[in-house]
């Protein structure tokens, strides 16, 4: 593979001592107070609480009460670049991703136009050279158009930077076509990441299928849509020897089927968003149009096996699946509004507030899955060790913030959890060695 | 009540109030001048996003003899055509300062969206395949003229469920109203989790003749394209209503227009058992009921002041 597959905008290395901070990074078994100095942009020292001094020109962090964890890794975003830049660019995109404490993220190619060869590619991660906070990594398309019928130039796509392949938005219909790709993968390597749903059963369904949708007189999304194709992708996967991931999981059977690919040994991962782990349909009963996404908030039943798939890691990593969408395209009724809720800003402190509060999941759990993604796309993980790139999130646990109280630093508005009163405030960013988001409020000691 | 936007936000009471207003005004109707001033100068807005000759002309009408101003605004031919959003467009009707809009949309929740764009009362005339609160109310009506109540009633709602506004609206009124509501019809227009509004499920009608009230909904004929169901003629073979199927002790309602020989067959239609007609005719009444219900408690707008002459 020739291009480096993640990109970003130029940034100045970092230089800073992060003092009395409580470090924690599960893989590197690091679960203490330390102080931590960034040289040029790397882990330069770990060393025990107040034993470091402020070097000349080094930035000090007060880490006092507060958690440095590995910055967060998103394989699922949406940035609507080229073409939507009403909804979100680059730029606006990586800086919520930022907000949120994400180091990095991989965007999805189902753009104006789709992301489907290497002129396209290029020219898009030479944009993100020049606009993006954190690094981005892009997933082009399986298919041409999206179409689900001839393969992109996969080969040549990945000697660009391609990551991997996604129809994402839709799936690959017919079976014979991702057969294709998955024995084409042979040659060209990379991740192919699935949209689930079969259209012949989701067709003319705007929220899942249940009594909600039935009081509400609503065509409903059976969770069979997505189970059903997971369970013949996974079967085909394991026929070529191939290797794919499940985008965005919803329902119990999709993460049976999962786990019983995973113990016959079948190359699959799958991801879970924040939204499918804490909503269900019942939130879409006043039919408020962030709740729309695609694939739909199902039932508590579904939503425990869900919690429960993403603990025992048969779901491997949590994905935003950050969908932005101008105001007025949902200000419109439930059923002519645009699929996906926005994520990036929301997705720890959500998942904090509502699985590690009360107990059901623990912090180091939620760090795992949160940064889990980067090894799925071959990419290092982000660890917290001297030698390593700086790739750090700075939190405050106690703090209390409800999102949207102060805007958003994506373009769009239309996150499912505005207004929901959270714990845990993302402090700073620091990715791929450079400061990429600072609290407003958060001040600097001494520069 | 600021809005009608769904029986689920009605309790007994308020249906019981409307419907005992609406029998007030029934004695209008069999006036010699079949108006009152109840709402003289307020206007009512008819805003229809899909064609409605029936709904539409009852709301104007009913509006009309509470000496109301009409003004009627069709979605075909108008900006709406152009590529003009709901909101933008009721934002812009509302530059006229209606005191009510009757809408309807397509879209399920579209009357509850626009309550919250402007300050004038909505009555929702049918929202997607969600609700349409009137022609339930209209039928409790015509229901308590023709039993007296609707306590411990058996009533059967037969059909294609699933794309049917007013069978959700009355599954809740009839319910709310103290029946017992069982809906029946194909499996494939039945849809899943119906229950979970309180009635029954039936997939045939063996049970029919348990009925007090046997209620026809319109098939329409692209759910045939559509393959919701094999053929017209299996359709009628196993849920049309007819005098085979009809017992003489039962009422029969549809909310119209029938498709006779299809969902009905001819001689139910004109027996005397059917109540198809007297449903016309409380429409009007019933909507006069619910639109003074939303206006007569609002300030009486002040007349403007006469032009002073130099």
């Amino acid at each position: 593979m020739a291009a480096s597959p993640l990109v970003h905008g130029p940034h100045v290395a970092a230089d800073m001592l992060l003092s009395d901070v409580h470090v924690l990074d599960p893989r590197a078994g690091i679960d203490a107070r330390h102080d931590v100095r960034v040289h040029s942009g790397e882990v330069a020292e770990l060393a025990p609480p107040g034993t470091l001094d402020r070097e000349e020109g080094e930035e000090a962090v007060d880490g006092r009460g507060r958690r440095l964890l590995p910055a967060f890794f998103d394989p699922h975003v949406h940035l609507r670049t080229p073409g939507q830049e009403h909804k979100e660019d680059l730029e606006t995109g990586t800086r919520a991703a930022a907000a949120g404490g994400f180091g990095a993220v991989i965007a999805m190619p189902n753009t104006a136009p789709v992301i489907d060869s290497a002129p396209l590619l290029r020219s898009l991660r030479d944009a993100a050279a020049r606009e993006a906070r954190v690094p981005v990594g892009f997933l082009p398309a399986i298919t041409r158009g999206l179409e689900g019928k001839e393969l992109s130039e996969m080969a040549e796509l990945r000697e660009h930077g391609a990551l991997g392949f996604t129809d994402d938005g839709r799936p690959v219909v017919d079976a014979g076509v991702l057969r294709k790709a998955l024995r084409y993968q042979r040659l060209c390597g990379g991740v192919l990441a699935l949209h689930e749903e079969d259209p012949s059963l989701s067709h003319g369904g705007t929220m899942h299928e249940g009594p909600v949708s039935a009081a509400l007189g609503i065509g409903g999304i059976p969770s069979v849509s997505e189970s059903t194709m997971v369970a013949r992708d996974a079967t085909l996967a394991g026929y070529e020897q191939g290797r794919v991931h499940f985008q965005h999981l919803s329902c119990i059977d999709s993460v049976e089927a999962v786990a019983a690919a995973k113990a016959r040994g079948v190359r699959v991962s799958a991801e879970v968003t924040p939204h499918h782990l804490l909503l269900t349909e019942e939130d879409v009963r006043t039919l408020d149009t962030r709740m729309k996404m695609n694939p739909p908030l199902a039932t508590a039943e579904d939503r425990a096996a869900l919690v429960e798939g993403l603990r025992s890691g048969t779901i491997d990593c949590v994905a935003s699946d950050h969908a932005p969408h101008a105001r007025d395209e949902k200000e419109v009724p439930f059923e002519q509004a645009p699929m996906g809720t926005t994520g990036l800003e929301t997705a720890f402190a959500v998942l904090y507030t509502e699985l590690v509060l009360p107990g059901v999941l623990t912090l180091e759990l939620l760090v795992e899955r949160m940064t889990a993604g980067a090894a799925l796309y071959e990419l290092p993980t982000p660890r917290i060790a001297v030698g390593e790139p700086a790739n750090l999130t700075l939190i405050d646990l106690d703090a209390e913030w409800t999102p949207g109280e102060h805007g958003w630093e994506s373009r769009s508005e239309n996150c499912c959890f505005a207004g929901r009163l959270l714990r845990g405030r993302v402090l700073l960013t620091v990715a791929a060695g450079a400061v990429a988001y600072r609290e407003r409020a958060f001040s600097v000691v001494a520069a | 009540m600021n809005h009608l936007l769904s029986i689920e936000d009605l309790d007994r009471e308020a249906i019981e109030r409307i419907v005992g207003q609406a029998e007030r005004f029934a004695e209008v109707s069999d006036r010699e001048i079949k108006k009152v001033p109840a709402l003289r100068g307020r206007m009512v807005l008819n805003l229809f996003y899909e064609a409605s000759t029936r709904t539409r002309s009852s709301f104007e009408l009913a509006a009309k003899r509470l000496s109301a101003d009409v003004v009627n605004f069709a979605a075909s031919g108008s900006s709406v055509e152009k590529g003009e959003s709901l909101k933008d467009t009721v934002l812009t009707l509302s530059a006229h300062k209606p005191d009510a809009i009757v809408i309807r949309t397509p879209w399920a929740g579209s009357a509850e969206l626009v309550s919250r764009w402007c300050s004038a009362a909505i009555v929702n005339a049918g929202d997607g395949k969600h609700e349409h609160p009137t022609q339930a109310l209209l039928d409790v009506y015509t229901l308590r003229r023709r039993l007296g109540a609707l306590d411990g009633a058996s009533i059967w709602i037969v059909g294609d469920v699933a794309h049917s506004r007013v069978a959700r609206s009355n599954i809740l009124a009839f319910q709310k109203m103290g029946a017992r509501v069982t809906v029946a019809g194909p499996p494939t227009l039945i849809p899943r989790g119906i229950e979970a509004l309180g009635c029954e499920v039936r997939y045939t009608l063996r049970e029919l003749p348990s009925a007090d009230v046997v209620y026809a909904l319109r098939m329409q004929r692209e759910r045939m394209t559509e393959a919701w169901v094999p053929s017209l003629r299996e359709y009628v073979a196993w849920y049309q209503i007819n005098g085979r199927r009809l017992s003489p002790r039962q009422v029969l309602m549809h909310p119209g227009p029938v498709n006779r020989g299809v969902e009905l067959s001819g001689e139910v239609v004109d027996s005397p058992q059917a109540v198809i007609t007297a449903q016309v005719e409380a429409g009007v009444v019933v909507r006069m009921a619910v639109l003074y219900e939303l206006l007569s408690g609002s300030p009486v707008p002040t007349p403007a002041p006469e032009p002073q002459l130099a």
